[in-house]
Formats: structure tokens, C-alpha cells, sequence
């Protein structure tokens, strides 16, 4: 009966998508609209091979299924993601690699919001949703919440991404940044975000240990926060609803201040709350010890997502934002340093006594070298966040480093411990396939993140004093030009930076390829933990 | 229940565990404590120094009295202050008649510099070297004309732009695209042009070509071709193009002719400023 449900209703939509493909008013907007189709098709068709098949036993254990695909879909995402940016780190030095031939879809305006979307929503959202669903499964001692639905939250996000990738190589984007997809993919992840929520609440709900695990009050904190910034941040007018076109509601300052409380709160907590949840699990799992203190792990949490919801103005300093809205920003900025830096001692003291494994367990290593970047991007920006400091750091490379030690070195680092944990439990293996290799991808990211973030501070500080140089009567020294090609050479240093670093992701591709392929299987198969 | 740490023997966890996970019942690091309060009792007395409350009406303006728009005003005030009696002197100034080496002159050549960079070299390149579309001003070559006058009416008033009555203007006739000349008698006059600039020709064409440029070009290339000031109509026999000066670049030249607008420097600069714009691109060389 449910199936059949399922059927008609995505019938329907492939209907439904079929003409709008055809009534589309641009170009992009048709695309989608088959892509939406041939996906409603696809599922169609699998729905209803399943369909009076005998329903299977229902399965007592942990949901792992779809956690496996996480994974895949994270490695994936992420070498894609770590391309794209090479590509458009080697445009920024050398511009005629913006060929003429691909011009209006493979220069570097196209690409950089495929760049940042590719690694912060699909690598580090992939890596979220399947290790929320892990450890919320572990911390629980409970199944899933709302069987199929889990899959439905993987293959809709999924979707969603191929929509944004896609809307950005057409043009599509509403242009703010983080927030770049159209009013209609818009709407379809505000509909899986909702899934999303009510898989991991209802997870929470249905638990059989009787508090709630720390990780999953940030991961909770995150799903929440994010689905309240979203909506807001997008609420636009369509052109049509056969366009790929919308009007913002709002205008002027109060559209820059809403896109930065947005910006300032997708880092805050994509980029820091969800990414903590996994610390806070994986860290102890990895370590075999006890989180450092709970007090601290309390008041940390409560004091960042009252903090960070403030401090979105410091990124519009000096600019049409009034004065009092900038200092609050900034005080708040400032405040938050300690909360951040609570994290991070929560998560390297909870290694002490466990310090000879960085010696031995390059995974550790990953997780503690994530942690001190963690530890430092959150030091550097509360001091960006100084008025007197952003009037030199503003619009310069220092931002972009500050980005990528906190984006290659934490969340990209974490990840890959994370991926590291995962998939021998999950496929079942003894071991991982090398850890030599584990090795190799921790020196070649490490040395990756040190050239991109050190050549990024040298070009941001010294296009920063290029352009406030005057000289004594007051006339400025450099012309923007000049800083352009006063930059060059850090330019190919920052590439190559990123090259090192792609490398060691796709050092870790083949490595979790071979560990699923070849390495030896565990001897017994997992149980679900006893509730305690 | 309560287990000892394995590493710190004082320390209990809290007694519950999460798939093995466990949690120590250590206290907040004093540091780390006292450094958050530290901030938060800075942050008021930064809020109170600095606009910071926000009420109905404005927000407070904090005890120092400061704003980010009165601190650029301040070093923009500080600076006009400072130079403002040379700026009168150069605005007030016959650009002919200050003498190099004057320290009029030298401070003309420098706040000149400045502004180049911030203005113009965007169009002209940095070194004043043009681009496609956009004029060499360091040669001696001149659409327009290179004496001071010439320069400072160029920049004052720009060219082709709808927002100076006084800009300086012309337009070449579309001769292709209007259907002036047929696309044979294009080909001829391309053919002409390539001889009289000392480039690879076909001698046929060129000499059908003479005759072709002598009805529709003259008027304004002048009858050998050198460009004519009063129309800004390019010198056609010498190696330097704006455009460019192969067959393919002359042919889109005359079909579609061009249309090269400056903005009018006069409405965004001052006449200091322009003055010493003037004054540093007629020294770069070309000047007359
Ligand atoms: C938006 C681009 C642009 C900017 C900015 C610009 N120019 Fe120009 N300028 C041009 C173009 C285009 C021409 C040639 C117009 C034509 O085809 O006749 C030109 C012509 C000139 C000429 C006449 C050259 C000649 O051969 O007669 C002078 C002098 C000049 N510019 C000086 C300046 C100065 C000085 C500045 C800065 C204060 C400046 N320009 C800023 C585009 C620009
Ligand atoms: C009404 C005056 C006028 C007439 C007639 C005229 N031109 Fe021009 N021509 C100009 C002007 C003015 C320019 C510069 C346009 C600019 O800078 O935007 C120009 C530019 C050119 C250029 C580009 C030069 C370069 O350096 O790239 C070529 C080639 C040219 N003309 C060829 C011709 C030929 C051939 C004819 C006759 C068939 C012709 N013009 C007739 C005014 C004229
Ligand atoms: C191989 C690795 C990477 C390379 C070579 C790289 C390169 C780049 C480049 C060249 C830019 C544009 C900078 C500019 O406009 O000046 C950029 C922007 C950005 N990247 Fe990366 N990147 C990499 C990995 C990552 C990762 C893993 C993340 C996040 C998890 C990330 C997040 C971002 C963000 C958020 C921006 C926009 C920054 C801003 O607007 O201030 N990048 N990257
Ligand atoms: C206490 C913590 C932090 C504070 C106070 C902070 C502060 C800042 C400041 C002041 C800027 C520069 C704004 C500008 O001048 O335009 C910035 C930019 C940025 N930060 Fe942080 N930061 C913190 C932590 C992090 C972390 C951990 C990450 C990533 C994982 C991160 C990612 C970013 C990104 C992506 C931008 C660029 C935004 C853009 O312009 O596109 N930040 N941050």
C-alpha cells in the first residue's frame, strides 16, 4: 500500500519535472528539471522492482547501509572538491588557464563557487550526515530512527548537491556566498534538512542509554542551527516558477548582514559545531580514553552557539554596516575565543596519557594535528576580528589563509581521520589496508596545509601594506595592479600546496579501495552495543 | 557509578559511558577560565568606549568618540591640510610655465604618479602603456593631440562619453555593417591600408583600394593616411595600432568602425589632480 503511495506520488513529479523541463524559461532551469526527472524515473523504477518482493526480516542491528555510502560519496566529493580548487589556484597564477574555449563555464568565476560548495556541502556534509548516523546509532544504542528515510536524507542531499554543482557551471547563483543555489534547490533542502532532523531527533528520542552523548548535542546543535540560517537567508521572490531567476526580500545593508550572519554561522556551526560532535566521539574511540571534562565539554557548548550567532559583523567592517553593529560583532568575536579553545583542550587533553600514539597511530596524529589547526584558526580569527586588524586583513589573502587552516587543516583533517575509523568497522575488516600509507597522505597534507597557509599570510599581509602605502604627502604608492603581480610567485606556491594535499587524498582513495577489496575480515560480526 | 581514571588516578568520570566512551569529572582550567572572564570584561569596556548599544533613536557613539567614517575623514582632512596650499598652487597653475625641477613640478610629477595608478592605469596600464582599445601615452603618437593643453582637455573632458557635453567626439562610419561598402571594396581598402603601412599586400587589390580610400577615408585619415587631431582618426601608415593592424583586425575596423570611450576625468578629479595627471603623462616622453 506505502509503495504504492511511492509510486504514484513519484510518477507524479517525474510528470511534473518533464514539463517544467519542457516550459522552462533559461536554459539552466530546463536542465534541472530533467535532472529532477530522471531521478523521480530512476527511483520509479526501483520502487517498484521492490514492490511484492517478500519483505525482508527486519534487520535488529545498527543502519550501516546507508553510512557506508557516506563515506563513499565524502572520499568522492572531496577529491572532487580539492580539484577544483587546484584548478582554480593555478587560474589565480596563471590567468590564461581560463582557456577561451570553456569561457562562461570553466573560468574562474564559475568555478570557485563549485570549489568551496564541493568541499564545504558535499565533502564536509557528506562526512557529517554519515557520522552524525554513526555515532548518534553508537551513543544511542538505538536503530536509525524512520527506516528508509535515512536514505532518502542521503540520496536527497546528494541530489541537492548535483543541482547546485550543475546551477553554478549555468550560471545559476542568487550571489551570496555559501548560499549560491536558486530559490528551487532552496526549497528541495529545506525538505531533506527537515528529514534530516527528524532521522537523527528521532534517533535521540527512541535511545535506550539514558543521556545524551556530547557529540550528539553539537550535531543536533548544527542540523537545527543550519535549517533556522537557510531559511532565512534565502527567503526570495521567484521571477517564475518556470525560472531559474528570484528577487531577495531583503535589500541594501540589511541583505549584507543577513548573508553574513548566515556566512558567519555556516562556519560556526557546519564548520565548527557539526565537526565537534565528530571529535567528540571519534577522538575518545580512537584514543581509548575518557573525554578530558565533561564541566568543560557543558560549558564550551552552551557559551560558543550563544557566541557565535553574534559575531557575523565582523566581516562587514568598514563597510556600509553602522558602527555600533561592527564593534558588537567584534566584542562578540572576541568572547568567543575561549569557548573555542574549550574544544580544543577538551579534545588534546583527553590524549594525555595516550601521547605514545602519536608515535604509533598515524590516525591519532591526523586527529590531534586537526585539532591544533582548530585550535589556531580560532585564535587567528577572534584577532582578525579586531577592527584595527580586519582594516589590514579585509579582502586580502590573509583571509583565504585563515579559510584553509582552518578548512584543510580541521575539518579537512578530522574527516579524513574520521574516513580512517570508519571503514574497516563498516565493511567489516580487520584493519586497514596500509597504515604506511595513512602515513604518507598525514605528510604530504601536513606540508600541503603549512605552503598554502604560510604563502597566504605572506601575499595577504603584504597586498594588506601595499595598499595603505602613501607616501608623505599623502598620495598612494601601488596600484592594484601592483599587488596583482607582487603576488605571483605565493600564487604557485599555494598551488602547489594544494597539489600535495590532493595527493594525499587520493593516496587515501586507493588506500580505503584496497582496505574495502583486500584487507582480511574481522572474525566476528558486530552487535549493538548494551545500553548502560 | 564512579571508576578512577586510568590517567589521573585523583579524577572520577561521571559514571556513564557511551559505547565505551567515557567522561572524566575534571574541573574547568583555571587559565582557561580567567582568560574568558578577562574578555568578557573587556568587551564591555570596549562596548562602552566604541558605539556599541543600539536604542531607537541612533546608537550610543562610546567615550572615545570614535567612528570608522570620522577616522577616514581625519586622515583625508589631515592630508588636504598638508598639502593644501601647493594643491592651490597647482590647480591656479599655466601648465606651461612651471618649470621642471621647480618643486611644483616635482610634487606635480608625484601626486601625477598617484593618480595614474588609481585612475587610469586600469585602461592605460600601468606603466602607461596601453592596451588594445586603449592609447600608448608614453610615445609621441596622439589621437587627439600631446601638448599640455591637448592632454589636459583629453582628460578633462574624455572622449566619447554621454556625460560631458564638451567630450571630445567623432564616429567613424560603419562601413560594412551600414552597407557603405560592399565586402569586395572592403577587402580592397584593407588591402590599401596593409600597403600604405608597409605590411605583406596584394598588389591588385590595393591599387582598386587607392581609390576606395581616397572617396571614404580621406575626410578624416587625412590624404596620405597620417590621422587627422581634430577627428581623433588614427595615423594609419605607421606600425603603431590601436586596434590592431593585421588583415582580419583592419577588416572588423572598417565593417564595424570603433567607438573608444574615456570617461570625463573632470566630474571625479580635482583640478589639482588633473593637473598633475597632465603634467606626469606629458613628461612620460611623448609629450609636445
Ligand atoms: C575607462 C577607460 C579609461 C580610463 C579610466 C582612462 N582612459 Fe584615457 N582613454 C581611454 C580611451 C578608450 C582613449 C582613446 C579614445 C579614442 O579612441 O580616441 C583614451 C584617450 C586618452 C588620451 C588621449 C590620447 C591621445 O592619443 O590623444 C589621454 C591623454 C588619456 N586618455 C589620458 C588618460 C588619463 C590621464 C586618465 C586618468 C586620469 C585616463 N586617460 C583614464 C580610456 C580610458
Ligand atoms: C568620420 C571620420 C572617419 C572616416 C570617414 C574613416 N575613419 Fe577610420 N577611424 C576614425 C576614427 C575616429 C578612428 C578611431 C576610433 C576609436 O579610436 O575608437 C578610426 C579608426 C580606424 C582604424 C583603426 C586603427 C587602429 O589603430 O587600430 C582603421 C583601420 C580605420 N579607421 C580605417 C578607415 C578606413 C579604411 C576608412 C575608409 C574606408 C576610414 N577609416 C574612414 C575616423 C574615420
Ligand atoms: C586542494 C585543496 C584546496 C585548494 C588548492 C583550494 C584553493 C582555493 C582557492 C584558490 C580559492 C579562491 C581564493 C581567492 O578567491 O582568492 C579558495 C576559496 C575557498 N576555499 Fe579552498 N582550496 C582547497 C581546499 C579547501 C577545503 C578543503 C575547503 C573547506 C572545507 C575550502 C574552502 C574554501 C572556501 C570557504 C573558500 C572561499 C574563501 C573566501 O571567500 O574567503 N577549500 N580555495
Ligand atoms: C572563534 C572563531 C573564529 C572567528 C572569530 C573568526 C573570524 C573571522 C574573521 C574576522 C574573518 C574575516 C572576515 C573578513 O575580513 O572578510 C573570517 C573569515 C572566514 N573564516 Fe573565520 N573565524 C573563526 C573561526 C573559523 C573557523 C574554525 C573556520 C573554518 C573552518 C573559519 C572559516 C572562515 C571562512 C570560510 C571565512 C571567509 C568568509 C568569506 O569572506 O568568504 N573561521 N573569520
Amino acid at each position: 500500500m506505502w509503495n504504492t503511495v511511492k509510486l504514484g506520488g513519484l510518477a507524479l513529479i517525474t510528470l511534473l519535472a518533464a514539463m517544467a523541463s519542457n516550459y522552462g524559461r533559461d536554459f539552466a532551469y530546463q536542465v534541472h528539471a530533467f535532472i529532477v526527472m530522471l531521478a523521480a524515473a530512476v527511483t520509479f523504477v526501483y520502487v517498484l522492482r521492490a514492490t511484492g518482493e517478500p519483505a525482508k526480516p527486519r534487520d535488529t542491528g545498527y543502519q550501516d547501509g546507508v553510512i557506508r555510502f557516506g563515506v563513499v560519496a565524502t572520499t568522492v566529493w572531496g577529491i572532487v572538491g580539492f580539484l577544483v580548487g587546484l584548478v582554480i589556484a593555478l587560474q589565480l597564477a596563471f590567468p590564461a588557464l581560463n582557456f577561451a574555449a570553456l569561457q562562461g563555464y570553466g573560468n574562474f568565476g564559475r568555478l570557485r563557487p563549485l570549489h568551496t560548495s564541493a568541499v564545504i556541502f558535499a565533502f564536509g556534509g557528506n562526512a557529517l550526515i554519515a557520522s552524525s548516523f554513526y555515532v548518534v546509532q553508537r551513543t544511542s544504542a538505538a536503530r536509525l530512527w524512520g527506516g528508509n528515510l535515512a536514505w532518502f536524507v542521503f540520496w536527497g542531499y546528494n541530489l541537492f548537491i548535483v543541482l547546485a554543482a550543475t546551477g553554478y557551471l549555468m550560471g545559476v547563483t542568487q550571489g551570496k556566498e555559501y548560499a549560491e543555489p536558486e530559490w528551487y534547490v532552496d526549497i528541495w533542502l529545506t525538505i531533506v534538512w527537515v528529514a534530516y532532523l527528524a532521522v537523527f531527533l528521532g534517533t535521540i528520542l527512541i535511545r535506550k542509554e539514558k543521556h545524551i552523548y556530547v557529540a550528539n548535542w553539537f550535531y543536533l546543535a548544527f542540523i537545527v542551527t543550519i535549517a533556522m540560517l537557510h531559511i532565512v537567508n534565502n527567503l526570495v521572490l521567484p521571477v517564475s516558477i518556470f525560472g531559474s531567476r528570484s528577487v531577495q526580500l531583503f535589500s541594501g545593508v540589511q541583505d549584507a548582514m543577513t548573508q553574513w550572519w548566515y556566512g558567519h554561522n555556516a562556519v560556526g556551526f557546519f564548520l565548527t559545531a557539526g565537526f565537534l560532535g565528530m571529535m567528540y566521539y571519534f577522538v575518545p574511540k580512537q584514543a581509548e580514553r575518557p573525554v578530558y571534562s565533561y564541566k568543560l565539554s557543558i560549558i564550551h557548548f552552551w557559551a560558543l552557539i550563544f557566541l557565535y550567532i553574534w559575531a557575523g559583523p565582523h566581516h562587514l567592517h568598514y563597510t556600509a554596516l553602522p558602527d555600533w553593529a561592527s564593534t558588537l560583532g567584534m566584542v562578540f568575536s572576541i568572547v568567543l575565543w575561549m569557548p573555542s579553545w574549550g574544544g580544543m583542550i577538551n579534545g588534546l587533553m583527553t590524549l594525555s596519557g595516550a601521547w605514545d600514539k602519536l608515535r604509533t597511530d598515524p590516525i591519532i596524529r591526523m586527529m590531534v594535528i586537526s585539532i591544533g589547526f582548530y585550535g589556531m584558526s580560532t585564535f587567528e580569527g577572534p584577532m582578525m576580528s579586531i577592527r584595527a586588524v580586519n582594516a589590514l586583513s579585509h579582502y586580502t589573502d590573509w583571509t583565504i589563509g585563515h579559510v584553509h587552516s582552518g578548512a584543510l587543516g580541521w575539518n579537512g583533517m578530522i574527516t579524513f581521520g574520521v574516513l580512517y575509523f570508519l571503514t574497516p568497522r563498516l565493511w567489516n575488516k580487520d584493519r586497514l589496508y596500509s597504515l604506511r600509507l595513512v602515513d604518507l597522505h598525514f605528510w604530504l597534507a601536513t606540508i600541503g596545509i603549512v605552503l598554502y597557509a604560510a604563502s597566504m599570510w605572506v601575499t595577504g599581509i603584504m597586498e594588506g601594506l601595499m595598499w595603505r602605502e602613501v607616501d608623505p604627502q599623502g598620495f598612494l604608492v601601488n596600484s592594484f595592479a601592483d599587488t596583482v603581480g607582487a603576488k605571483f610567485p605565493m600564487y604557485v606556491v599555494r598551488a602547489t600546496g594544494g597539489l600535495l594535499y590532493l595527493t594525499g587524498a587520493l593516496i587515501m582513495g586507493f588506500n580505503l579501495l584496497m582496505t574495502i577489496r583486500r584487507a582480511p575480515v574481522k572474525a566476528e560480526t558486530p552487535v549493538m552495543a548494551a545500553a548502560q | 557509578m564512579t571508576r578512577k581514571s586510568p590517567q589521573n588516578q585523583e579524577v572520577e568520570t561521571t559514571g556513564h559511558s557511551w559505547d565505551g566512551i567515557e567522561e572524566l569529572n575534571n574541573p574547568l582550567p583555571k587559565w582557561w577560565l580567567y582568560t574568558l572572564y578577562v574578555t568578557i570584561v573587556w568587551a564591555f569596556i570596549y562596548a562602552l568606549a566604541y558605539p556599541a548599544w543600539p536604542g531607537l533613536r541612533g546608537a550610543s557613539a562610546g567615550f572615545l568618540g570614535f567612528s570608522t567614517r570620522g577616522e577616514v575623514a581625519g586622515d583625508i582632512a589631515r592630508f588636504e591640510a598638508l598639502n593644501a596650499s601647493i594643491d592651490s598652487a597647482l590647480a591656479a597653475a599655466d601648465l606651461t610655465e612651471i618649470t621642471p625641477g621647480s618643486d611644483l613640478y616635482t610634487y606635480a610629477l608625484n601626486a601625477g604618479h598617484s593618480v595614474f595608478l588609481n585612475n587610469c592605469a586600469q585602461c592605460h596600464g600601468a606603466g602607461a602603456a596601453g592596451n588594445v582599445g586603449y592609447p600608448n601615452l608614453l610615445d609621441d603618437d596622439w589621437l587627439w593631440g600631446g601638448t599640455l593643453a591637448d592632454i589636459q582637455y583629453s582628460v578633462t573632458h574624455g572622449v566619447r562619453n554621454t556625460d560631458d557635453a564638451d567630450a571630445r567626439y567623432s564616429q567613424m562610419p560603419k562601413f560594412g555593417a551600414d552597407g557603405i561598402l560592399e565586402d569586395a571594396q572592403i577587402a580592397q581598402v584593407v588591402n590599401y591600408v596593409l600597403q600604405i603601412s608597409g605590411q605583406d599586400f596584394d598588389a591588385g587589390l590595393a591599387r582598386a583600394g587607392a581609390a576606395v580610400f581616397e572617396d571614404n577615408c580621406t575626410a578624416c585619415h587625412g590624404a596620405d593616411g597620417t590621422g587627422m587631431r581634430a577627428f581623433g582618426a588614427p595615423d594609419l601608415t605607421d606600425a603603431i595600432w590601436l586596434y590592431g593592424g593585421d588583415a582580419v583586425t583592419l577588416t572588423d575596423s572598417v565593417t564595424n568602425a570603433r567607438f573608444g570611450v574615456m570617461p570625463a576625468m573632470g566630474l571625479r578629479l580635482s583640478s589639482a589632480e588633473v593637473n598633475a595627471v597632465v603634467t606626469y603623462v606629458h613628461a612620460q616622453g611623448g609629450g609636445e
